[in-house]
């Protein structure tokens, strides 16, 4: 029984299910586009909602790839896929050829490009920066603006490119409310006589300790919490930014000036899986993500017998659910190659 | 109650039994969109007229919606159909026709028309 | 066969042609009538000189020949052709005929159109033969075109249109008894010329033919009852129907070239304008509304169909971008966006233009200009006091969600080392444009007086704007005494001064012309011109007059977000097929329309200029020096 699997994608969900796959005994072959494995994970610095570093997992995930029934290929691209009778045919763009009995898409997301949400000022305006950005400077700790001070009055801006019609993205990122409450507490970490306000439409704590966060970042670091959209960004005489937004609960203009903003980026389907998408035929939902076969028990299965899926290539997923959604998928992929690929 | 020359007062209460609601259904009626508004604020934040006096569209949503017409009616006419908050709205809200809706539900439906 | 000089079947065509005549002159009478005395003098000087014979050439060229028609549409144009133009050649050439060949000269007009009925001996050799060849050429000529009419009922395609107007019973009866005219000519004739053994190539041919295996004597003269029949019913219905704008449309040209427009409420103008319209569909085919986004009932041909028969027109007046392009092709050249606005504006309460009979009269009622008596809608708006400026910088509301341009205008703003102010820089009132779209003009009224006292309390000679909506209404309803550009036009100035250095940017660039700086305000030209000396500007199928509206338009009240995104998707497409680096676009609302509609780069063309701008060295000068040294001089 020396089935050929291939995994697409070396991200979270692509590491975890090679592991196991490769653990029940099968021949995995991993590619990722880039140099490394870890996709986004390897741009986070703690993760919520404990906030523990998220080098632990990516030492985890790593450990999960390094066995002999795994051959990982960086900075492969996947040039050309097909499906031919029962076999997968995979060519990249190094030249490898080769084929598989079983496929996992475990391509990932990409993160909502904050230029397109002009009148936020990203790239317009200084001191605008998006949560991945700010995820990077808690790394190397430079929490500076760009004219070397310390900002005292930071502003969180939720639903950037997320349930927005006028971006035509309708869905909610869903992790990004609580992204943006764990950033607030570590802003205030870093930066204890700064103050952080939080300007959302709703507060999605939809999680096991999202909510205990949510209420030791009010309690703890005395985040501030403001009900209202923020329709656009200006920028006043002193190079300070001034947010249009009418606090809703008040029911009244709010009239504030920030010395950073930091947008809370929301997700989409990555390009790599479009491509893939596109070259395969595999159904899309009306958020652009792959479409399951089933919403309740078939979220690893595609309409393509064979190709399985992992992670956030069908829906915005925190890394829990990645790993989980990704076991699920070696499953069905057993499930699959037991029977015969039947 | 009525003979010792007390009034019940109207208290702070929306009552929503005792309120007008045709104005809401008429504005419902002609422009489905509005039933998406989730009163986020993004149209008042850009709102022009905003910017010179009380006026905001949220809370006039919020109002219709519940039928406290009185003064829906007062402010409605301080719009200056910018078409600012159609380009704001997350939901994709046609919110210059729910101004003008109202208008003319004002003008079909009270005996004091604007 | 002995001449006769009277048949009764041609009552019904004397009836039908002397009622018409009879209508036509006394309509004419009541239009005059209602015009006002400046319009009447004009169109009273138009009778004569150089602009009658303008008139008539007009007549030929497009009542006729419809050569606009022609020019859009070849197959569509031919079918009207070819029933106008055959029909006068027909009546021309029949009243020649008559008076050459009848009994005596000056016939009744009926001795001509059925001439062959009573001289049936006509046209055997010679000259006569001659002249019969021509009246069959005319009559295949028309009786091709009807083939297409015929056609294009039931399949529009045939003429190359998407979708052709639909009809009420009336019209159908009308259209029924039209198209029954000359095939009945046709019968009528060729039995004739059957029994005869006369006629020509088409009429002799068929009418030999049929002679063969029927009766052609007894059968001619039905027809020939027929033929009066079709004629008069025709002529009789002609009023109520819609080919009341066969005879309306002559009017029309004689009042347009005497310099009569479309006023901003209704009245005689107006209504010929309504009648004229020929339904020819055009409008429709030009509409985005119809072919990106399903919407079919609303177009310029269909309120007027809706003006004439006094229907609601409420919802069919506001559910239009107000593009242009419909006014842009249609071959009569009624003015349909003011007609629409006039629509618009008798939506509201205090202008009422219906009235008992149906347009026959017209109560007229006069609209308050400006009625600042009653309350001040936007008497909240503060008293100002304006810095001094040579040049006033005004984004425009929609430019705030489009920080770009301003950052790109204030760059540039201050590269030229004007002296300007941005006075809407922490936001404005409204230019007042988006009210006078929903009919309001009263309340814009109050917002232009506004803006209007801060323009002039500034001292400005000069107004730029970023946005096209405001640029038109400075342009047409302000009265300003300063000269107002569009920052595009202003850019070109610059660049004429040699204000600033600017590199070459290879990149290929498409333009889209924004419907209210285009065909709204005839600015095609200096941003074509300005983005020549910054980029690669390449031709699109769409460009100047025939450019696509994006979509987002003020206009449209009723659209839905999910239509304007299917048009503002398809314009995209259609402009970005040469795969071209950037849209450029010369509106903030074109902008944030197409960014959303395509991965291609958009980008103002500010933006364009403001990335090209080399900047002098050591001379970055500021706003706040500028304003600083503002305050130091005297």
């Amino acid at each position: 029984m020396n089935w050929d699997v291939v995994v697409v994608g070396g991200g979270t969900a692509g590491m975890e299910a090679s592991g196991q796959l490769a653990k029940a005994g099968y021949n995995v072959t991993l590619f990722e586009k880039e140099e490394e494995a870890g996709g986004h994970l390897k741009n986070w610095y703690h993760l919520f909602p404990d906030r523990r570093d998220g080098e632990e997992v990516i030492t985890y995930l790593n450990d999960q790839i390094n066995n002999d029934n795994i051959t990982f290929y960086k900075g492969s691209r996947i040039d050309h896929l097909e499906k031919n009778e029962k076999k997968f045919i995979i060519k990249t763009n190094e030249g490898k050829e080769m084929t598989a009995d079983a496929i996992i898409i475990a391509t990932g997301f990409d993160l909502f490009r904050s230029e397109r949400k002009e009148e936020y000022g990203y790239g317009i305006y200084d001191n605008v920066i998006t949560s991945a950005d700010l995820e990077k400077r808690f790394r190397t700790g430079d929490m500076k603006m760009n004219n070397g001070e310390i900002p005292r009055r930071i502003g969180i801006v939720h639903c950037v490119g997320s349930r927005d019609e006028k971006v035509g993205n309708l869905y909610c990122s869903k992790l990004c409310c609580v992204t943006a409450v764990k950033q607030a507490i570590e802003i205030s970490e870093w930066l204890p006589e700064s103050k952080v306000f939080c300007f959302y439409m709703d507060i999605r704590m939809g999680g096991a300790l999202y909510e205990e966060l949510y209420m030791e970042s009010q309690e703890k670091y005395g985040v501030n919490y403001i009900r209202g959209k923020v329709s656009e960004v200006g920028e006043s005489f002193t190079n300070s930014l001034i947010v249009k937004v009418e606090d809703t609960l008040a029911g009244r203009p709010l009239k504030m000036e920030l010395d950073m903003l930091v947008l809370m980026a929301g997700m989409e389907i990555s390009e790599g899986s479009k491509k893939i998408g596109k070259a395969l035929g595999l159904k899309t939902g009306e958020n652009r993500f792959f479409q399951s076969r089933d919403n309740h028990f078939g979220s690893n299965l595609s309409n393509i017998d064979g190709l399985f899926y992992a992670g956030t290539c069908t829906a915005p997923m925190n890394i829990t659910e990645t790993i989980s959604h990704a076991r699920a998928a070696v499953l069905d992929v057993m499930d699959y190659l037991k029977d015969g690929r039947r | 109650m009525g003979k010792f020359g007390f009034a019940i007062s109207k208290g702070r209460q929306i009552d929503y039994e005792a309120n007008d609601r045709r104005i809401a259904e008429y504005i419902l009626e002609h422009e489905p969109s509005f039933r998406l508004c989730i009163e986020c604020g993004g149209c008042s934040a850009t709102c022009t007229t905003g910017n010179f006096t009380r006026f905001s569209l949220r809370e006039l949503h919020i109002l219709i919606k519940r039928g406290e017409n009185d003064e829906v009616r007062k402010n409605i006419g301080k719009c200056m159909l910018c078409g600012k908050c159609i380009l704001v709205c997350p939901r994709g809200v046609n919110t210059r026709n729910v101004v003008v809706l109202a208008r003319q539900a004002f003008q079909k439906y009270d005996e004091y028309a604007i | 066969m002995t001449n006769m000089q009277f048949d009764p079947f041609v009552i019904p065509f004397n009836i039908g042609l002397y009622f018409i005549l009879f209508y036509v002159v006394i309509r004419s009478v009541i239009w005059f009538r209602g015009l006002s005395r400046p319009d009447k003098l004009r169109l009273q000087r138009g009778f004569f000189g150089i602009t009658f014979i303008k008139s008539l050439k007009d007549i030929f060229l497009e009542s006729l020949i419809h050569r606009k028609i022609l020019k859009t549409n070849l197959r569509l144009g031919y079918m009207h052709m070819s029933l106008a133009f055959g029909w006068f050649l027909l009546i021309l050439f029949g009243t020649i005929e008559a008076d050459i060949f009848g009994a005596k000269h000056l016939n009744a007009p009926y001795k001509a159109i059925f001439f062959r009925f009573f001289n049936p001996e006509h046209g055997r050799m010679g000259f006569e033969a001659v002249y019969g060849f021509l009246m069959d050429l005319i009559l295949a000529f028309i009786l091709s075109g009807l083939l297409l009419a015929i056609l294009k009922r039931f399949y529009s395609k045939v003429v190359g249109v998407r979708k052709t107007t639909r009809l009420k019973t009336l019209d159908r009866i009308a259209l029924t008894s039209l198209w029954l005219i000359f095939p009945s000519r046709l019968l009528a004739e060729s039995f004739t010329s059957g029994a005869f053994g006369n006629g020509s190539f088409m009429t002799g041919t068929l009418g030999h033919w049929l002679a063969s295996f029927l009766p052609a004597q007894e059968l001619a003269y039905p027809f020939w009852w027929l033929y009066s029949l079709s004629l008069g019913t025709f002529f009789v219905l002609l009023p109520i129907t819609r080919y009341m704008h066969i005879p309306t449309e002559l009017f029309l040209i004689f009042m347009r070239n005497s310099g009569i427009k479309t006023d901003d409420k209704a009245g005689s103008y107006s209504e010929v304008e309504t009648y004229s319209c020929s339904s020819c569909g055009i409008c429709i085919d030009a509409c985005q509304l119809n072919f990106s986004a399903g919407i079919t009932n609303i177009q310029s041909a269909y309120l007027m169909k809706a003006i004439r028969n006094n229907e609601e027109t409420s919802d069919i007046a506001h559910n239009c971008l107000m593009c242009g392009r419909c006014d842009q092709k249609c071959p009569v050249g009624i003015e349909l966006s003011p007609i629409r606005m006039i629509q618009r504006r008798a939506g509201e309460a205090e202008y009422d233009f219906r009235n008992i009979y149906r347009g026959y009269f017209r109560s007229r009622q006069s609209v308050a200009a400006v009625n600042l008596n009653g309350s001040e809608v936007y008497s909240f708006l503060p008293e100002t006091n304006p810095e001094k400026a040579d040049v006033l910088y005004f984004a425009g509301c929609m430019t705030h969600l489009t920080p770009t341009i301003k950052k790109s205008m204030v760059k540039i703003l201050d590269a030229s080392g004007v002296n300007y102010n941005f006075i809407d820089e922490q936001g404005g009132v409204c230019c007042g444009r988006p009210l006078m779209l929903a009919g309001q003009d009263k309340e814009a009224r109050e917002l232009i007086n506004y803006n209007s006292q801060i323009i002039w309390k500034s001292g400005a000679h000069t107004l730029v704007t970023s946005c096209p909506i405001c640029y038109k209404v400075f342009k047409e309803s302000y009265y300003l005494d300063v000269e107002v550009l569009h920052h595009t036009q202003f850019i070109r100035n610059l660049i004429a001064d040699n204000s600033f250095k600017m590199r070459f940017l290879r990149k290929k660039v498409v333009y889209h012309t924004p419907c209210d700086l285009g065909r709204g305000s005839g600015v095609y030209d200096e941003p074509k011109e300005v983005l020549r000396h910054v980029a690669r500007l390449e031709k699109s199928k769409f460009e100047d007059e025939n450019s696509l509206c994006c979509g987002g338009s003020l206009a449209n009240m009723k659209i839905s977000s999910q239509k304007r995104s299917k048009i503002a998707r398809d314009a995209a497409t259609e402009l970005t097929k040469s795969n071209p680096d950037i849209l450029a676009t010369s509106c903030p609302l074109c902008k944030k329309t197409f960014s959303k509609a395509t991965e291609t780069r958009v980008a103002d063309i500010s933006e364009i200029v403001a990335e090209a701008i080399i900047e002098p060295t050591g001379n970055n000068i500021t706003r706040k020096q500028n304003s600083l040294s503002h305050e130091l001089t005297p």
